[in-house]
């Protein structure tokens, strides 16, 4: 083995400025699939943070009365995933509008009647996920008792909607960017082997086996992958470092931000990627190429 | 008509037949031939000369007919194992056919690489091989830096360094001074003397004095024109 590596550095030497291109080429289409990962990884942390509370306030229809509330609190409770609720009668919920908003107008003191439904502040237990949450509160919601649920679902759920659209765009232009990567590698291996032709001839005609010609290819594809992988990994670290300093220090004061760099296996996973697909794009031209060389 | 009549045959070919579109390289060849002969392939250019030999190492298939080598009959022969049954032959080209990037040493080592064998045994072997063809001072550069008579003696060492069974010649000499192409000559002689079967294709018939016993296969227009008796 270590001859085929030896003589595979010895060929990326020899044909440095295609190999550099190669390489380069990976690394930015890692970098890019990583930048997403980052992003996508970083988002639905803070998003999630933003809703672990899990904090949704059921509003009661004018049907409810004060005789009803361990029956509703009962029935609150079958519907699962509640740890805590807090009864909040439409008296309370006024006087505490009057505290909040009493000294700026002089609206609510013109009421003739109270317009506030009675309400249970309730805390999930399913505090993670939005779509639990989700599905909780469209659980209470058929409940005749209940007017509405409100949970943050208007700018929250068009906020996920969007990470979502934004998720599957960034699948899709990764994809791109990796099929590119791929055709590159295909076709460095391809020029790398046309350069060679004449070695790989003389080879044959001594009597090398096509694992003993192959092999220094995939040795030099594969290295072409795990590097490709290292220098973006490189490059998006750099790029973390520089600007997640500024980001926690202009954003942090004003909203929640948990930023963390990707985890090792996320690492390991762009690596192992990476280096699949310069032996991939090394197997692919290898078999075009190769294949009908058999006599 | 053979070198060594108690032998059985390490090359026999069956109304070998090879077409080229509808060009005939050769036509309803029958031969058989003992171990330890030397056969000079004469006949002017076309006359099939390298595809006869082409046919033997595999580079092409024939059209119709049998070749067996040592037995093995190549018409079956799988590409697994089509490697191992090239390991037999040791192969000269006019050409040469060295590896321009690679020095004299590592052309010549490439046979017992691809073989498997160990670093240590590559080393000996093949400065062995380099002392006895002159080559050994040169071991370290590259052909294009060689004479032609320098490079066809480094194509020979390759040939021979795998103790082939068989060393085919396709015009050796064919682009070689008189004084090169004899000691290319001698080269091979020393070798078909210590037992190896020698095929030589060349249309230079008066290279053949330089064998004091052989046989020479004159082909014309892909035909087997004659077989004689060289004997001087």
């Amino acid at each position: 083995m270590m001859r085929f590596l030896s003589k595979a550095l010895t060929d990326i030497r020899s044909n440095r400025f295609l190999n550099i291109i190669t390489i380069m080429t990976i690394a930015l289409s890692i970098l890019l699939v990583s930048v997403f990962m980052l992003f996508f990884e970083n988002t639905g942390r803070v998003l999630s943070a933003w809703n672990q509370d899990g904090r949704a306030m059921v509003y009661l229809n004018d049907s409810f009365t004060p005789a009803m509330l361990p029956n509703v609190k009962e029935q609150l409770i079958s519907t699962g995933g509640i740890e805590k609720m807090v009864f909040i009668p439409k008296t309370q919920a006024l006087e505490r509008l009057k505290k909040e908003i009493g000294s700026k107008t002089q609206f609510l003191s013109t009421l003739q009647e109270n317009p506030l439904p009675d309400a249970i502040e309730i805390t999930m237990t399913t505090h993670s996920s939005f779509d639990r949450i989700q599905k909780a509160a469209d659980r209470i919601e058929a409940l005749d008792i209940v007017d509405t649920v409100e949970y943050g679902q208007g700018w929250l759920g068009r906020f996920f909607k969007l990470f979502n659209l934004f998720k599957m765009t960034g699948y899709a232009m990764s994809g791109l960017f990796l099929m590119i990567a791929l055709f590159i590698t295909a076709n460095t291996v391809r020029l790398a082997f046309y350069a060679r032709q004449t070695e790989v001839e003389i080879m044959r005609l001594v009597g090398a086996t096509d694992g003993f010609i192959k092999t220094p290819f995939y040795v030099e594809g594969l290295l072409q992958g795990f590097l490709g992988g290292i220098l973006g990994i490189i490059i998006l670290l750099t790029g973390y470092l520089t600007l997640s300093s500024g980001i926690s220090q202009n954003l942090g004061a004003y909203v929640y931000l948990d930023i963390h760099f990707l985890s090792w296996p996320a690492v390991a996973i762009i690596l192992f990627s990476s280096t699949f697909l310069g032996w991939f794009g090394c197997f692919i031209s290898l078999k075009q190429i190769l294949g009908p060389w058999k006599f | 008509m053979s070198a060594n009549p108690g032998k059985s045959n390490i090359i026999r070919l069956f109304n070998v037949t090879k077409r080229y579109g509808g060009k005939l390289a050769l036509n309803n060849i029958t031969l058989d031939i003992k171990p330890g002969e030397f056969i000079f392939i004469s006949g002017p250019s076309g006359a099939g000369k390298s595809t006869l030999l082409k046919i033997l190492y595999l580079a092409e298939r024939v059209s119709e007919g049998q070749i067996l080598i040592d037995g093995i009959n190549l018409a079956r022969i799988s590409s697994t194992k089509l490697p191992f049954l090239r390991r037999r032959f040791g192969m000269v080209f006019q050409d040469f056919k060295l590896i321009p990037s690679r020095t004299v040493f590592e052309n010549v080592a490439l046979v017992l690489k691809v073989a498997g064998e160990k670093p240590s045994y590559i080393k000996k072997k093949v400065m062995h091989v380099l002392r006895v063809t002159g080559m050994e001072k040169k071991a370290n550069h590259l052909p294009p830096t060689l004479s032609g008579g320098e490079q066809q003696r480094v194509a020979v060492a390759r040939a021979v360094v795998g103790e082939p069974s068989i060393i085919l010649a396709d015009e050796p000499t064919g682009s070689l001074d008189s004084e090169s192409a004899q000691r290319v000559l001698d080269l091979l002689l020393g070798y078909h003397q210590n037992g190896a079967t020698i095929l030589i294709a060349s249309h230079n018939i008066e290279q053949m004095d330089c064998f004091s016993k052989g046989r020479n296969i004159a082909l014309e227009d892909g035909k087997l024109k004659r077989i004689s008796t060289i004997l001087y």
